[in-house]
């Protein structure tokens, strides 16, 4: 309703709610009339302003028969200056004022206007003083106001600031977790959670919280049976698990057998926030392996069912998503036949579905079968046509699923008639990195396993030119997925040599300073693939990549050896790169690969060696005669 | 003075009767009567104590400043009328003042502001208890009349023989009052109007 200025998540939020950090924009009033219920109100502020605690409540508890979740009623209050008079209301001892005045900003700070005002005029510090008072109901209403008005980030800091965080983690300790508690205490609780969930937005209120101790506490109340009191805890829970120490926690503290539990309530929010609490932890693998162990694979399965909850669809495929990145849960997963159910997800569904559920196929496709059963259950077609939506969260899980598709040649085939390379080759056209980076990667895959691979890359105008000019990028994953590419494409000859008109030797060359040893591999592959047309070896010597190929050798990764000993071998072909590898004391480093039990890699190094000796030894006769 | 045994049997009915002290609470209770009778004048000969020394000891004990409000809990205390408070009288009171059920103090507050008893709380009894309560007059304005509207607030508020209307629509019954059953459906609705009309409970603060 108010235009807002165009909202920026900064990396201190979690929350993908809209935040309102920006001041908000009061839309244009109609007429200039001032309304009923204005008059009403200012009348009602003169008694609070001139009168006595008596005439004070009097007009307190009149004011609440206007219509407080009204807009017009809200702004009446600001705009007759009633608002500082309940806030100064606040700053009194007189705890029936407190608490009527209270009452009222409570209804009223739903309206986002009227939150900033209260945390402009200090109402906030004051509210926090009041979560000491010794009135239970006033502690309540003081905590319920803070949560709402908590809702932009500067609200946030001031509770922080005034030493809010630890005196509303305080109150989650009142009482203890048992059956016999009176209803006033888990209210105090109930609503002090509702403060906490609110402030949790903020990295450093997640910090905050920890440090006043608690993630033992909300660990306590997640075992109570309140729906009331979970909603909020777990919101916080969810909230913060963005943070490793939260994770952490959550796995030590044994809340994944309470949130898995709490996925079988009959309150969707509870199960909402419960799933969404998995998404954002099962990041880990440790806390992937207890919802399995915990048996919560099958609710998480079960709840797709629930469709008509967007929310509620979206926090679920999150979580299969995220757990399917572990091989056991998608075996897991086979038994409930979730994949099968995912397929029919793919359409009709608003996009914060979509990317979690073409992530979790993407991950499933790391069993084999499971490739077979997207294709029986008709999920080429649709995932194809996404290739062709502007998100790029979407896009780059999209890329992952396709290219995990793309590894079975029945479904290769659909992609190819479904034009599915093509698109995935103009995605390497997107200005977003890891869009760019996601459809390489598929396209390896595709190339590999295409019916006539080489035609259809020639197929596409431009294409390789494309592809190699990818070689200038400053995106490291880009850099890397695109070798790989390229080491597949450089398998066709013809396809190799157009690629070396357009310079892909000089350009792979300029990567080779590298000590990230993913792109090292896949560099040294392409590479290795590349050196098989015309002169290449010898202008891969020209370029200088031959001794920095020498120094991979020198690294842990045994996937870098197999892949620089490929290289090395091919360009030693070459007598000039023999020299330059023996004066960087390749033979050595090469011998003691000799002995591997990789195949591959063993008859590579073997063969390089071979070739500089060869050398060495005719250098000698010819020197000697 | 009375005998051990007949101080027994006070100290048992009072307990019964007053129903939220023990009975070493009443026992504490009757030695303070004896030492606010021992206070006042042998005018009622040792059987209680009058209004003088009530309104001392409430004010010493709970800061009660209010006079009118003072003189109406005196009254509501001293049931029979006779100008003096009796050690019965005394207890069955202060167990209401001080941990009264929310129907007890209901009942005690509105006999409070009910000033002539007639079991109304009418529009001028209402603007006598807050006719100083509006400290703050705009100076163009008749004193009497913020009181006046501050009654009127009031009185819809509360009373059920008032149609709910918008403020600026002044059209009610001019002889409205409040009777018992309003100010209890007022009170359970909102707590906070509990001592509307003044202050008449003790602070616990």
């Amino acid at each position: 309703i108010f235009s807002k200025v165009s909202i920026s998540l900064e990396d201190s939020e979690s929350s993908s709610e809209t935040d309102e950090d920006e001041q908000p924009v009061r839309r244009q009033e109609g007429s200039t009339d001032l309304s009923a219920e204005y008059w009403g109100i200012q009348k009602l502020a003169k008694y609070v302003k001139g009168g006595d605690p008596t005439a004070t409540l009097i007009a307190l508890c009149s004011m609440r028969d206007f219509n407080l979740s009204e807009e017009t009623c809200q702004l009446a209050i600001k705009d007759t200056g009633c608002l500082e008079v309940l806030i100064n209301l606040l700053d009194t001892e007189e705890i029936k004022c407190q608490t009527g005045s209270l009452k009222i900003l409570k209804e009223i700070s739903q309206n986002i206007l009227i939150r900033h005002a209260i945390a402009d005029l200090g109402g906030l510090e004051i509210m926090v003083k009041i979560l000491n008072s010794p009135d239970t109901d006033l502690k309540c209403l003081a905590a319920e106001t803070i949560a709402n008005v908590a809702r932009f980030k500067r609200a946030r800091k001031t509770v922080r600031k005034h030493g809010g965080i630890k005196r509303l983690v305080e109150l989650l300790e009142s009482i203890s977790v048992g059956s016999s508690y009176q209803a006033k205490d888990t209210e105090t609780v109930r609503c002090a959670a509702l403060a906490l969930w609110s402030c949790s937005k903020s990295t450093k209120n997640k910090k905050a919280i920890r440090k006043a101790g608690g993630i033992p506490l909300l660990a306590r109340w997640l075992k109570c049976s309140h729906a009331n009191i979970l909603i909020p805890i777990v919101g916080t829970l969810q909230e913060c698990a963005s943070e490793p120490s939260y994770r952490h926690a959550i796995r030590t503290e044994g809340m994944i057998e309470n949130l898995v539990k709490n996925l079988s309530s009959e309150h969707e929010e509870l199960q909402m926030h419960c799933a969404s609490a998995i998404f954002k932890c099962a990041e880990d693998e440790e806390i992937r392996d207890l919802v399995r162990k915990h048996e919560g694979l099958q609710p998480l399965s079960a709840l797709l069912d629930k469709s008509e909850n967007k929310q509620l669809l979206a926090a679920v495929t999150g979580a299969i998503w995220k757990c399917a990145i572990s091989r056991e849960n998608v075996l897991k997963f086979q038994e409930y036949k979730t994949v099968e159910t995912l397929v029919t997800l793919l359409t009709d569904q608003p996009e914060e579905v979509l990317v979690n559920v073409i992530g979790a196929l993407g991950e499933c496709c790391q069993e084999e079968e499971n490739q077979g059963t997207i294709r029986r259950s008709g999920g080429i077609a649709p995932m194809v046509t996404l290739l062709t939506a502007t998100n790029p969260a979407l896009l780059v899980n999209v890329n992952k699923a396709v290219g995990g598709c793309a590894m079975e040649p029945e479904n290769m085939a659909i992609i190819d008639s479904l034009d599915g390379v093509r698109l995935l080759w103009s995605l390497l056209k997107n200005p977003n990195p890891d869009v760019q980076a996601s459809a390489a990667w598929a396209l390896c895959p595709c190339v590999e396993n295409a019916k006539n691979s080489g035609e259809m890359v020639r197929s596409f105008v431009g294409g390789l030119e494309l592809i190699v000019n990818l070689l200038k990028s400053k995106d490291k994953e880009v850099l890397t997925s695109v070798c790989a590419a390229i080491a597949n494409i450089a398998k066709d000859q013809e396809n190799l040599a157009v690629m070396t008109d357009h310079g892909v030797v000089p350009l792979l060359s300029k990567l080779a300073n590298t000590n990230n040893n993913k792109l090292r591999r896949h560099l040294a592959e392409a590479i290795a693939h590349c050196c098989m047309w015309g002169s290449n070896r010898v202008a891969f010597g020209e370029a200088k990549a031959v001794a920095p190929l020498a120094r991979y050798l020198k690294s842990k990764d045994p996937l870098v050896h197999r892949a620089t000993a490929q290289a090395l071998y091919q360009l030693s072909e070459d007598p000039n790169n023999c020299v330059i590898m023996h004066e960087n004391g390749v033979v050595k480093l090469l011998l003691a690969m000799v002995g591997s039990t990789d195949d591959t890699l063993q008859e590579a190094a073997a063969g390089c060696i071979a070739n500089i000796r060869r050398l060495a030894l005719a250098t000698e006769k010819a020197k000697y005669g | 003075a009375m005998s051990r045994k007949g101080r027994k049997l006070l100290v048992d009915s009072l307990t019964r009767s007053a129903k939220h002290f023990t009975k070493s609470e009443v026992e504490c209770l009757i030695k303070l009567f004896d030492t606010l009778v021992a206070k006042a004048s042998s005018q009622f000969a040792g059987a209680g104590f009058d209004r003088t020394v009530f309104r001392d000891t409430l004010y010493n004990a709970f800061g009660m400043t209010d006079d009118v409000v003072l003189d109406r809990v005196f009254s509501t205390f001293d049931r029979d009328n006779t100008g003096c408070i009796t050690v019965e009288e005394w207890v069955e009171g202060l167990a209401v003042l001080l941990r009264g059920t929310l129907e007890e103090k209901m009942k005690y507050c509105f006999a409070i502001y009910d000033l002539n008893g007639d079991g109304y709380i009418s529009k001028e009894e209402m603007f006598q208890m807050l006719k100083h309560s509006l400290l703050i007059q705009p100076a163009d304005e008749e004193p009497d009349e913020g009181v006046k509207d501050l009654v009127e607030i009031a009185l819809k508020k509360m009373a059920s023989t008032y149609l709910f209307v918008p403020f600026l629509l002044q059209d009610y019954d001019h002889d409205g009052k409040l009777s018992f059953t309003d100010f209890e459906k007022a009170v359970r609705d909102e707590n906070l109007l509990l001592e509307a009309f003044g202050p008449c409970l003790p602070d616990i603060k």
